[in-house]
């Protein structure tokens, strides 16, 4: 993974410092509430309900086990011992204090951690496939150009104070697990005729109007990645409306210029940027490159009689192996997945113990690193086939091995009107009554994947417009309820989902699950995933199933 | 209003004039300085910047960050190479994004400390990005 030289280290040492003096200058009352709520929000601070809450940057999910440790010591120190993994591959803390920031920030400092652009309306932390490097439909590793965005935009002096956030991410791999469609910016990386390309998205996003990004450039050279990004950036700064939070993030503008002509202003924009000093060189390409090498990896037999024998049974690690482990381009590894979606504790969630103990198996199983995954879990991506048993044991003794990765109770969920001010609606005790209701694995196995997306307001921290079933907090006359939608997916084949009808209220939740599933359990053909009947039968036989027994 | 600094230096204020754009567009004869709203764009007077020696942009709120664009296609699509001022709520802690944009002068809103101003210009002693005077870094990176 990329590792800081002396210029990374000074930044964020010196930003720890800038911010130390702009949390005393408000602590002594010479700097504004108001000011200062813009100034800590672009160092991913909020106050929230119940106390302030910190995101803290993990760019495309990646951490090695030196940070989970100090992680872990963080929680300890600063907070309650526990932290939260969110939609967009960070890290969370719900109860640091506004006056110790300063100090936290600088021990994450020492681990080459910041918690710079988590937050504010400027260009966020950059996203990436969770399995950049190992899975076996990448075309071309996404991280260094990941790391090439976070770079370039990182204190950018011109993009500070935008209509609005702005994020983007990369993938490079057939199948899209970095949501690039539903991005402000998504960026896709091609190869043509041997050649590295990218196909650049703009204008996708979720919130109170979801759209799928169209493509506005196509066949774009590596060295003009930051030139072409930094003319759609400018683009939006001098045009973005800043008239109304609602309709001021970029997908709000190429949708009233239409993709076409946005995509043409970018391109007369982009005119005097082509060539000049921001056009990467390839000493610079090379420089990042060489932090994302394969890691010494041994030779080994990609069958493994142990493990592959096990599969067939539906014990519990060979259940875990079939839904957790995925395949691995180099022979005799594989991809583990920890879904930290045990029920009764919050989706993403994980206690200072739990980030230790991942530490120690990164170091043990996968050359010390780890990522986060924007489904909120864990990835170890390096892992000897050979070791995967004695790997689950260890993490079943830890409570990390629910095997339940891409399966119904693999909620996406936001922290809803527990933690966040924002929130209409609770979503956590949701999550878990839905957990609850589907509690028995086989049938969970049987059903096969299905995501489930909840957020607890418009914001869609939860993603709920690209769950195969989405669950959106709403506020009826101060009371909570729940609108249903289905048929979003927010992989390769994206798509928004439909609104069943009126909402519901939150003990009805998990049962009106239950009759969506029963409607493709009924209908389904052979192994045909929730989505794809979905798609097939459409919106009618769902909506009948669960408003005809329904008095609303 | 607050201070002006100027070429790296506090002063009360100065004797420069601004037209508004619409003034400016209306004259005959040909003003050496103008102020742009955000929002009003800089490519109205593209033609006349040969003759103006100051243009003033206002941030009409703190958080508006349309001015830091217009400064900086001014430096670099025009090589506009004379002064460019922030009005408006200009404070600390913008400054030395306003100044990597290219703005060299600043008038202070109400009740910032010009004594800090020097410091927040200057700001991080490195940075990614092409500024006004500077490279990226990645070009003199080893």
């Amino acid at each position: 993974m990329y590792v800081y030289d002396e210029y990374d280290q000074k930044m964020v040492d010196e930003r720890v410092e800038q911010y130390r003096d702009q949390t005393d200058r408000f602590l002594a009352g010479t700097l504004s509430a108001e000011e200062f709520q813009h100034l800590r929000l672009r160092n991913g601070l909020y106050i929230q309900r119940l106390a302030p809450m910190l995101r803290i940057a993990v760019p495309y999910g990646m951490l090695s086990s030196t940070q989970l440790r100090k992680l872990a010591h963080i929680t300890r120190h600063y907070d309650r011992g526990y932290a939260h993994f969110t939609t967009r591959q960070n890290v969370q803390l719900n109860w640091p204090k506004l006056e110790e920031v300063p100090d936290l920030l600088a021990e994450l400092a020492t681990v080459e951690m910041h918690a710079i652009q988590t937050s504010g309306n400027c260009i966020r932390n950059v996203t990436s496939d969770q399995y950049a490097g190992v899975a076996r439909d990448e075309i071309e590793d996404s991280r260094p150009w990941a790391e090439l965005i976070r770079q370039w935009s990182t204190f950018h002096p011109e993009y500070n104070w935008l209509p609005r956030k702005f994020k983007i991410a990369v993938t490079g791999a057939e199948g899209d697990r970095a949501a690039v469609q539903v991005h402000d910016i998504g960026v896709r990386v091609l190869r043509e005729n041997g050649e590295t390309r990218f196909e650049v998205l703009a204008g996708g996003g979720l919130g109170r109007t979801p759209i799928i990004g169209p493509v506005i450039k196509q066949s774009l050279e590596p060295k003009h990645l930051l030139t072409y990004l930094e003319a759609i950036l400018r683009v939006y700064n001098r045009y973005g409306r800043r008239d109304n939070k609602y309709k001021a993030r970029i997908k709000i503008l190429v949708k009233a210029m239409t993709p076409e002509v946005f995509a043409q202003k970018v391109e007369e924009e982009w005119v005097h940027l082509k060539d000049g000093p921001e056009t990467l060189t390839q000493a610079e390409i090379d420089r990042v490159r060489k932090h994302f090498t394969a890691p010494a990896y041994e030779k080994l037999e990609d069958h493994v009689p142990a493990v592959d024998d096990l599969l067939a049974d539906n014990s519990g690690f060979g259940n875990w192996v079939k839904q957790n482990v995925k395949a691995h381009r180099q022979p005799g590894y594989v991809i583990v997945n920890l879904a930290m979606k045990q029920t009764g504790i919050a989706p993403g969630d994980v206690t200072d113990e739990q980030l230790e103990i991942i530490a120690d198996l990164a170091d043990e199983f996968s050359f010390g690193e780890v990522r986060v995954t924007h489904e909120q879990n864990v990835t170890l991506a390096d892992v000897p086939k050979k070791s995967l048993h004695d790997l689950w044991t260890k993490l079943v003794e830890a409570e990390l091995a629910s095997p339940n990765l891409g399966l119904l109770t693999d909620i996406i969920c936001c922290p809803g009107g527990d933690y966040c001010s924002l929130a209409n609606a609770k979503s956590i005790p949701v999550a878990e009554a839905i957990q609850r209701q589907f509690e028995d694995l086989d049938y969970l196995h049987d059903l096969g994947e299905l995501d489930i997306n909840i957020s607890g307001c418009m914001n869609a921290c939860g993603h709920h417009h690209v769950g195969n079933i989405g669950i959106l907090g709403v506020d009826k006359k101060g009371e909570e309820f729940y609108q249903v939608s289905i048929g979003g997916s927010g992989y390769e084949d994206a798509s928004l989902a439909k609104i069943l009808g009126p909402s519901f209220a939150q003990d009805d939740v998990p049962g009106v699950v239950q009759k969506l599933v029963d409607v493709h359990l009924e209908h389904r053909q052979g192994e045909e995933r929730f989505i794809d009947t979905y798609r097939r039968l459409g919106i009618d036989p769902y909506k009948e199933a669960v408003y005809a027994t329904w008095e609303v | 209003m607050g201070s002006l600094i100027k070429n790296n230096t506090v002063l009360e204020s100065d004797e420069v004039t601004f037209l508004t754009l619409q003034e400016y567009l209306d004259s005959d004869n040909r003003p050496q300085a103008v102020w742009l709203d955000a929002g009003e764009e800089i490519e109205a007077i593209a033609d006349f910047l040969d003759d103006i020696t100051a243009i003033a942009l206002n941030f009409p709120a703190f958080s508006d960050g349309r001015a830091y664009s217009t400064a900086a296609v001014l430096r670099r699509h025009h090589n506009y190479t004379g002064e460019i001022r922030a009005i408006g709520d200009v404070r600390l802690d913008q400054l030395e994004q306003m100044a990597r944009c290219g703005f060299n002068a600043y008038q202070l809103a109400d009740g910032q400390n010009a004594d800090q101003a020097l410091k927040r210009i200057e700001g991080f002693s490195v940075s990614y990005q092409q500024t006004i005077d500077r490279d990226p870094l990645f070009r003199h990176r080893a």
